[in-house]
């Protein structure tokens, strides 16, 4: 796994819900492979083992006949033995699936975010009846550790949905509807996530990253993500925030603090701050994300950003206010 | 007999034209240059030209034999909320554009100039703040409207959640009264 992009195993749970999920796939796994080799060796055993004086006699008989009331005895203990251990499962898995749907216990304290899918990002919001403590972002979710997180999910084109397999199962984002699910990070980390239900051209590369952190770090990134841009001290920056509000940035981007509105794209305020760019797709760097701006479609064939011709001095100028957006 | 082969061959001829048609028709191409239509120096604002007068070369866009280009248009449409001003093609606060009504020409290159350029009384001008490509795209989608591009590259649904009839079945639609600059000519 690149560094950049976190850790993406359910068999690496990290969280209570992820521990279910491993919980529920660790015990299915021991009883099939106890299955397995039972059946196998049943199997050696009847292939390997020395025919009686009835069964090596060639006048052709039933089954039943030659093999008496055994073949009866374990054709029913098999059946019976597969129906019990089917059941078994049965509980098990709704034992472990009422836990993973019903709210997180101590819910009044669990932190509330909601998530919408896009072709093919993430936009991430922190809800809150005051404006001015409203947080909005993309592609990158901060959570606090040991914290239950519930997580409203809604799409606004197709049906995407919510995958982080470290920390919890999958849940889809349907249009129209809001669905939900919770997880609690339990040791800070970078946990990846993706989307599990195919949405269309660049699906693979629909990623997104959970951020856990100790609660004081993550208050600190809340109110950092709550300031709106500053207007850039140095010349080039400032040139290059004239550059994003006169060119085709502005269209679909917004950056509080500035003229630029629009909620087609992701929200750029804090743009520096991330990871990645692109849901994912590449380390937020200043040469990945110059050829993202001039060219991604070749990074993401059809993503919704379309290839910008910009003059170089005015990239330049671009890339160093889009790296002051901390 | 011969009769038989000769439907067989014509049958086969069809089939392959037709596949064919619907390859360039559905065709997406993401990272293209527009064509004809790269630099915007290529539509022509003035009705003067140098020397005696000779003919234009009326333009030809491939985005409007593109069911995707047309699609990509119809979602630009909403995003850069033109049915702000021109709702869905009926008008409003701007002219209705499912008429045959055309304040400043119907061609493909009027309707680009009216976008990059804008128009009085109210069309904002997006030069520089849109693609070339997104432009004709748009073009491409707005010309549907009316029923200016073919009728297998229009979409055959709208990508809506509610289901209503798409805009380029509309039939015998009476322009609402726009606000039309005073002075315009309307043909």
């Amino acid at each position: 796994m690149i560094e950049w992009s976190g850790l993406h195993s359910a068999l690496d749970p990290f969280g209570p819900q992820a521990a279910r999920v491993h919980g529920l796939w660790r015990f299915l796994w021991i009883v099939s492979l106890a299955v397995y080799v039972l059946v196998i060796a049943a199997l050696a055993w009847a292939a390997l083992r020395r025919r009686t004086p009835a069964e090596a006699d060639p006048t052709p008989r039933p089954a039943a006949e030659v093999a008496g009331p055994a073949l009866r005895t374990t054709i029913v203990g098999a059946t019976v033995a597969t129906v019990l251990i089917l059941f078994v499962f049965l509980v098990v898995d709704l034992a472990t699936g009422r836990p993973l749907t019903a709210a997180p216990r101590g819910g009044r304290g669990a932190l509330e975010i909601e998530v919408t899918g896009h072709q093919w990002w993430w936009q991430v919001e922190y809800p809150s009846s005051r404006p001015d403590l409203r947080v909005v972002t993309a592609n990158e979710i901060h959570v606090p550790t040991g914290r239950p997180v519930v997580v409203t999910l809604t799409s606004t084109d197709v049906i995407h949905s919510f995958w982080p397999p470290s920390l919890v199962g999958k849940r889809d984002m349907i249009p129209g509807e809001k669905t939900s699910v919770w997880f609690q990070a339990d040791t800070p980390g970078v946990y990846r996530g993706q989307c599990a239900e195919f949405c269309g051209y660049q699906h693979a590369k629909m990623a997104f990253q959970i951020v856990a952190e100790p609660a004081e770090q993550f208050e600190r990134w809340m109110a950092r993500q709550r300031d709106s841009a500053r207007t850039p001290a140095d010349s080039l920056a400032l040139r290059g925030q004239e550059v994003f509000l006169a060119t085709s940035c502005v269209m679909c981007h917004t950056v509080r603090g500035t003229p630029a509105g629009s909620r087609i794209g992701p929200d750029l305020t804090h743009l520096a701050s991330r990871r990645t760019i692109a849901a994912g797709s590449l380390p937020n760097t200043r040469g990945a994300l110059a050829g993202w701006i001039v060219d991604p479609q070749s990074i993401k064939p059809g993503t919704r950003m379309p290839s910008n011709q910009i003059e170089p001095d005015d990239l330049q100028a671009l890339l160093a206010y889009l790296e002051s957006l901390k | 007999m011969r009769g038989a082969t000769r439907a067989l061959a014509a049958a086969v001829v069809l089939a392959a034209a037709t596949a064919l048609s619907a390859c360039e028709r559905e065709t997406r191409r993401f990272s293209e240059q527009p064509p004809a239509a790269a630099p915007v120096s290529a539509v022509v604002m003035s009705d003067l030209q140098p020397g005696p007068s000779t003919p234009d070369l009326p333009m030809r866009s491939a985005y409007e034999e593109n069911a995707w280009a047309v699609g990509e248009g119809k979602r630009l449409y909403g995003a850069f909320n033109c049915s702000g001003c021109h709702a869905n093609g009926g008008g409003g606060i701007g002219p209705p554009l499912m008429d045959e009504a055309w304040i400043y020409g119907d061609a493909p290159e009027n309707i680009f100039a009216t976008i990059v350029e804008g128009r009085p009384n109210g069309m904002p001008s997006f030069r520089g703040r849109l693609g070339n490509q997104q432009v004709w795209q748009l073009v491409a989608y707005v010309r549907s409207l009316s029923g200016k591009v073919a009728k297998d590259v229009a979409p055959g649904r709208s990508d809506h959640m509610y289901v209503s009839p798409q805009e380029q079945e509309t039939r015998d639609t009476t322009p609402v009264r726009s606000s039309t600059p005073p002075g315009a000519v309307t043909p």
